[in-house]
């Protein structure tokens, strides 16, 4: 049975539709990926999903928590749910810590609520989950203050504070964006430790789709506020079937293939306020029809195991290269 | 940390002495104490004389040193026309001014700082509008024409309060409220805007997405961090507890250091404005070091550029 439920979530900001009806699935302990481009609404679906977004986001659909609607669900209910059941990363970890907070109050301020720990034995806990997560003398550290520590660190120590609350899903959205190459695959890495150690789901946000594929099990691909791919990470990687999930890893710098055969996708991801006509990846993709052009594609579960929503896909082709390793390749 | 405070201080001491300067070389440029307070008609010799007596006949360089070597040995030098010490003057009407003062500062803080706090809570609300217009009406109107508007409608038309004179708490009660109009009004915008800005921040969400309840994301978390540039505007005012009341004190006639330094700028009292001016500069100085240590306090990446830690 399905950790998280999603079915039809939709927001809108001011009036603008950013999620047209998204269809989720996350089991216990799964890791899935959520890629595509800059503005596809995949921060949008779980900060709604955790109740995060602005006042004046309208949320519809249904969110669930292994049966609890998070969707509408009372102040309370919501946050025994943040950083209890789920919790979360963010882009830019430097920002995301408090900057008058010394660090150890911000991860002793999880455990209290989570774990009901206090004083020392929080203290002493903290000092371990800074430890855990790879911050250099943590106990000496603890008093400081997050501008006291580098990007990669901020991140380590968001990671140690998702943990304190021992989650059973933890939403990692872009978490090594600001980061520099080397840093990244330190903190990818991380992740996969940690989610070897406790078990917990991981949903992974970002753009980058080597990482995805290195970490996550299933992959959904987004496409302007909906899901437009959905399936397995090897299936997806050897035989894409939507054309923007194929231009997506056409995308990718490949050790192999050099220089030449980086394929950008042609043109940017279109505005919610106007989106076009019929499928919304139409106007930049080779494949599309006039049909295309007049006709929304919906999702739907095809004979492998994938969903996909496209009238056109890309046609079976072989001799994919194996799932890079990423962490290697992010490193060199 | 010591090396700050000592450059602070330093600049400090320099700003209350470029004040002194030029007070000093204003008020002996721009007419005759003798003239003034000897009347038209008084005799050419008592003029003279007075002029003697009070070293005024001396280059103004001359009279520029003596003043700073009487200051020195903590001299402020004597009132003119009350014959009396020009310190002792101004310490005995600091109280009095003080008595409108404190009170107007502790309802700016008490009413500014939370209504706006609550508008950046509620934005867009009814309250939010209302609080904006309030406030924006409330720093726009002159303090003297709030002070007749008040006296018009308390005095005038309701005759429940007195509309001057200092006897009793009873008439620090209108001139309190006229001062601190404006205030609430700077503080309440000031302090939205502050609060709506930390609330946008990345760390806002990212401690409700911890679980931390509304109530405590936005006392531990939003608060500490906006309460650093509501601190600076809260220091300007304490700076000017001493000197703000001028324009109020006058209305009300409430004798207060305002009001003394009105009358001994109009009588060319020489020592006393001085000694008004350096007082005035002196807390306005130390209140803007109180604030700059402050912010070291409560945002400690400032302590670290600074070097206070
Ligand atoms: N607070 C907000 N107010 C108005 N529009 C918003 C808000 N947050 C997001 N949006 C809009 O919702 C859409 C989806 O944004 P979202 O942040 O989910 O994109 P994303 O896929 O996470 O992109 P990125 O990779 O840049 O993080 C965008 O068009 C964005 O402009
Ligand atoms: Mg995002």
């Amino acid at each position: 049975m399905s950790f998280v439920k999603m079915r039809d979530l939709r927001v809108a900001f001011d009036g603008t539709q950013v999620l047209h009806g998204i269809d989720l699935d996350v089991a216990k302990g799964e890791a899935v990926g959520l890629v595509g481009e800059s503005g596809c609404g995949k921060s949008v679906t779980w900060l709604a999903a955790l109740g995060l977004l602005p006042g004046k986001a309208r949320v519809t659909g249904s969110v669930t928590l292994e049966g609890q609607e998070l969707c509408g669900a009372s102040r309370a209910a919501l946050e025994r749910v943040r950083g209890g059941r789920i919790a979360m990363i963010f882009q830019d970890p430097s920002s995301s810590l408090n900057p008058v907070v010394r660090v150890g109050r911000q991860i002793t301020e999880a455990l209290r609520i989570h774990r009901a720990l206090e004083g020392d034995t929080a203290r002493n806990e903290a000092i371990r989950l800074m430890d855990m997560v790879g911050i250099p003398d943590a106990r000496g550290r603890f008093n400081t203050y997050p501008h006291e520590f580098s990007g990669g660190q901020c991140q380590r120590l968001m990671i140690a504070m998702a943990l304190a609350g021992e989650p059973d899903l933890l939403i990692a959205d872009e978490p090594t964006t600001a980061l520099d190459a080397t840093i990244q695959a330190q903190i990818l890495d991380l992740l996969g430790t940690v989610r070897d150690e406790t078990g917990m789901a991981m949903v992974f946000i970002s753009h980058d789709l080597g990482a995805v594929s290195h970490i996550c099990e299933r992959i959904c691909v987004m496409y302007a506020g909906r899901i437009v791919e959905e399936g397995p990470v090897q299936l997806l990687f050897d035989d894409p079937h939507h054309p923007y999930t194929r231009g997506l890893f056409d995308a990718i710098p490949r050790l192999d293939g050099g220089r030449g055969r980086l394929v950008p996708i042609h043109g940017t991801v279109p505005d919610p306020k106007n989106l076009p006509q019929g499928c919304t990846f139409s106007p930049r993709c080779p494949r599309a029809t006039g049909f295309c052009r007049d006709n929304l594609p919906l999702l739907n579960p095809q004979p492998d195991g994938r969903q996909l929503s496209c009238i056109h896909p890309v046609p079976v082709y072989g001799q994919r290269p194996q799932v890079l390793d990423c962490r290697g390749s992010a490193a060199a | 940390m010591l090396s700050f405070v000592l450059s602070r201080l330093l600049r400090a001491f320099i700003t209350v002495l470029l004040v002194m300067t030029f007070a000093f070389c204003v008020l002996r440029l721009s007419g005759d104490p003798a003239q003034i307070l000897l009347g038209p008609d008084a005799p050419q010799e008592a003029i003279d004389a007075f002029r003697e007596r009070w070293g005024l006949n001396d280059p103004i360089l001359v009279q520029y040193w003596a003043y700073l070597r009487s200051l020195l040995s903590l001299d402020f030098g004597m009132s003119m026309r009350d014959k009396s010490p020009a310190l002792q003057l101004v310490l005995e009407r600091i109280p009095t001014t003080l008595q409108l003062t404190v009170p107007a500062l502790i309802l700016k803080i008490g009413i500014g700082i939370p209504a706006g706090v609550y508008a950046a809570l509620h934005r867009e609300s009814v309250a939010d509008r209302g609080v904006i217009m309030l406030a924006v009406l409330g720093f726009t109107m002159p303090s003297f024409v709030i002070g007749l508007l008040l006296v018009l409608i308390f005095s005038v038309t309701l005759g429940w309060l007195p509309s001057g004179g200092q006897d009793g708490w009873i008439h620090g009660i209108l001139p309190t409220l006229t001062m601190s109009i404006g205030g609430v009004g700077i503080l309440a915008r000031f302090s939205r805007s502050a609060m709506i800005e930390v609330l946008g921040q990345p760390y806002i969400r990212a401690a409700s997405a911890k679980g931390v309840s509304w109530r405590d994301v936005v006392w531990k978390h939003a608060l500490p961090n906006a309460s650093v540039p509501i601190v600076t505007i809260v220091g300007f005012m304490i700076g000017s507890l001493i000197a703000g009341a001028v324009v109020v004190e006058t209305i009300f006639a409430w004798p207060g250091i305002g009001r003394l330094l009105v009358v001994s700028v109009a009588n060319r009292d020489l020592a006393v404005v001085q000694c008004l001016l350096l007082v005035i500069a002196g807390t306005m100085v130390l209140a803007n070091l109180a604030v700059d240590i402050l912010y070291g306090w409560l945002d400690p990446r400032l302590s670290r550029k600074s070097g206070v830690h």
